[in-house]
């Protein structure tokens, strides 16, 4: 691992030319970068607009449900803690989620799906595409559609599509088109692939919705900036709940938007540890879907990053038992972030988060996405070598309904 | 440094006609059919050559190049096999311009330093890259020029007047005009269109230009030559290969055949056009 120089705040990222450290960047064809120029300049005016602010804050608060509940997860607490006196500690971290599962459409992915949306009614684009893995960004960006009267392309790999039937049809009565993508691999980076090509073509109307914090600049940046309220809202309720900020913050990465959300507020106290928790699939030996434990830095869809390939460069398949973790790549601000050592990633298999999936619904009556029991599943390895005043913060970034046939097919159960 | 494409135009020039740019995939459906479709391409008439370096996941193709890049990479393309290709062809050939078009990662993972030096021994005239921007210019594109290797650079119907002199600064070799806003392969440009815009490219550069993207036949060739420096065709080449191709996506004794036979009709009807001597 390259060292990359400590900066005097972790806060101030990009730099103009959309870098963190030697990460991130617009590595795309000619055809797009007039239109990326414009978005940043238009994202940059909505920014600094106090009207779009108080549009943005009356959406999240009477559309999507803000803010979401900081919850005290007493049962997995107490259980962590006969672990930890088990093991002989007599420890065990006070651990809460941010529920953002509670949201409108199930997940955090609508925050940024409705600030981009209101982005690009400010530059008069009436066409919104979107790429999908497991359906959560497919049907928000369909449900903000629906809401604003505009057309939606959502571009979902034919595997997927295959896999997550469920969401297909919540974006179709929704309003939206859903492009099955046959070529390559036929899962989430080739739908990605399919929608620049999309974008490409009809430059003239159409915005890119993109999902995650990946992208040319000035996505990741502007992703991160509407997931942020994740971790804006979690000090404050953390403050009124406990009276001071919290220990430690963990969360799910796939891009790795709902990760940036919650951590980004909090990377300038750096007594707070942050972990990442990346996809170890079937074992970092075998397929999985971790592209810092188990990729290098390359560039993909835009940016320079920690990418899955071989040793020719040639883009490898990931594999992960959540759809929504299943990309083999990560947003370029983790990749700078794990370089510098403000971040720990970690990584869970598909048989952990399994685990750490049933533990969450019996001890805490929540169900939730296959996405953050991969964070689930290190909270319960961390909690307990944690003293009984550390607190702890999980981003509980989506609810499972859309995992149910996925997991009962992995417990051998009939539905 | 850009000797080999200047001569290159020059002679076209003293023609009196446009340039034929053929876009061949590197490796496929096989290394030695790759080889020989490259050994067939000048004696059909093609003036430069863009030899395609695969990629798993090249955004701004169309799907038949696509699948030409995969059906390389499953015989085992290497891009250490796309240089040792392009050093067997210039044994042979000392004079046909040979570019190599693809995407920057695997580039990047070779290393751009080792990559440039390799480039060049083997002869390499120069590289377009799709996802290297001005903007990223430091990446690849300096070290390049400074190498003695030509960049040439992607000009689109957005880069409009306040982009273009960015877009020119650092090309060398000729411009590549993208004559839709679109992927390989796609729609067939409106030839006007294209008429002005290499007009207007030209304005801002001495440099030659050439169109691509969606030229498919001859009758097209031509009415873009009438325009344009030269004319580049990739997706139908790669299309004439994968008809030849038999059930199992080998090669057969058509393969080589078929698309010198593609060249040639592309080679008539770039040469159909007597340009207007230039001034």
């Amino acid at each position: 691992m390259t060292a990359q120089p400590q900066p005097n705040t972790f806060r101030a990222g990009p730099d103009e030319r959309g870098h963190f450290g030697t990460f991130g960047g617009r590595f795309v064809a000619e055809t797009l970068m007039p239109l990326i120029l414009e978005l940043e300049q238009a994202y940059g005016q909505a920014k600094s607009d106090p009207a779009f602010q108080a549009e943005m804050a009356s959406y999240l608060t009477h559309y999507v449900g803000r803010p979401s509940p900081l919850y005290f997860a007493e049962r997995l607490t107490e259980h962590l803690r006969e672990v930890s006196t088990a093991s002989g500690l007599s420890g065990g971290a006070k651990i809460y989620f941010k529920r953002d599962e509670l949201n409108h459409t199930g997940a955090h992915k609508v925050n940024n799906v409705l600030g981009q949306i209101l982005v690009a009614r400010r530059m008069g684009k009436r066409r919104i595409i979107a790429e999908t893995g497991a359906g959560q960004h497919g049907v928000a960006t369909a449900t903000l559609c629906a809401r604003f009267g505009l057309d939606c392309v959502v571009y979902m790999g034919a595997v997927d599509v295959e896999r997550q039937k469920p969401n297909v049809f919540r974006m179709k009565m929704l309003g939206a088109e859903v492009v099955p993508v046959q070529s390559g691999t036929r899962t989430l980076k080739d739908a990605m692939n399919e929608a620049l090509r999309d974008w490409v073509t009809n430059v003239a109307d159409t915005f890119y919705c993109i999902g995650t914090v990946a992208g040319p600049h000035p996505y990741p940046m502007m992703v991160r900036d509407f997931q942020c309220v994740i971790g804006r809202e979690t000090r404050e309720q953390m403050m009124q709940a406990e009276g001071r900020l919290p220990d430690s913050l963990v969360a799910a990465i796939g891009g790795g938007s709902n990760a940036i959300g919650l951590f980004h507020p909090f990377l300038d106290e750096r007594q707070i540890e942050i972990y990442g928790v990346e996809a170890a699939g079937h074992g970092l030996t075998h397929l999985h879907a971790a592209s810092i434990a188990g990729g290098r830095p390359g560039v993909l869809h835009g940016n320079r990053t920690y990418l899955l390939m071989n040793d020719d460069g040639q883009i490898q398949d990931a594999h992960s038992i959540s759809a929504g973790l299943d990309y083999p790549g990560i947003g370029p601000e983790h990749s700078w972030l794990h370089e510098t050592g403000r971040a720990t990633y970690l990584s869970a298999t598909d048989d952990e988060a399994l685990a750490a999936f049933q533990l969450c619904c019996k001890l805490e009556g929540i169900i939730p996405a296959l996405e953050p029991a991969h964070a689930l599943a290190k909270v319960i390895e961390l909690a307990p070598k944690k003293a009984k005043d550390h607190l702890m913060v999980m981003n509980l970034c989506g609810r499972g309904d859309k995992d149910i046939f996925t997991v009962a097919e992995h417990l051998g159960a009939a539905m | 440094m850009t000797a080999r494409i200047d001569k290159c135009f020059a002679s076209c020039r003293a023609e009196n006609r446009a340039a034929l740019v053929i876009y061949s995939m590197a490796g496929d459906p096989d290394p030695e059919t790759s080889l020989s479709i490259l050994k067939a391409l000048p004696k059909a008439g093609a003036d430069i050559i863009e030899f395609g370096m695969p990629f798993t996941d090249p955004m701004a193709d169309g799907p038949a190049i696509q699948a030409a890049g995969l059906r390389a990479l499953k015989a085992g393309q290497t891009t250490v096999k796309t240089l040792d290709l392009v050093r067997r062809f210039r044994a042979d050939d000392a004079d046909t311009p040979v570019i190599l078009m693809g995407y920057f990662n695997p580039i990047y993972v070779y290393g751009v330093g080792r990559f440039l030096a390799d480039a060049k021994s083997a002869g390499i005239d120069g590289l377009i890259v799709v996802d290297l921007p001005p903007e990223e210019d430091d990446e690849l594109c300096l070290p390049t020029l400074a190498a003695g290797l030509a960049f040439i650079r992607l000009a689109t119907p957005t880069t409009d007047d306040r982009r273009l002199p960015a877009v020119l600064a650092n090309t060398a070799g000729f411009v590549y005009y993208v004559s839709i806003t679109g992927i390989t392969g796609a729609a067939t440009p409106d030839f006007r269109q294209v008429s002005d815009a290499v007009a207007r490219i030209k304005r801002h550069t001495p440099l030659p230009v050439v169109v691509g993207f969606g030229v498919k036949t001859g009758a097209d060739a031509a009415a873009i030559a009438e325009g344009a420096d030269g004319v580049a065709v990739g997706t139908a080449l790669v299309n004439a290969v994968k008809a030849s191709l038999d059930t199992e996506g080998r090669a057969t004794s058509k393969t080589v055949e078929s698309v010198a036979k593609l060249v040639e009709g592309l080679a008539a009807g770039v040469r159909s056009v007597t340009k207007a001597k230039a001034a």
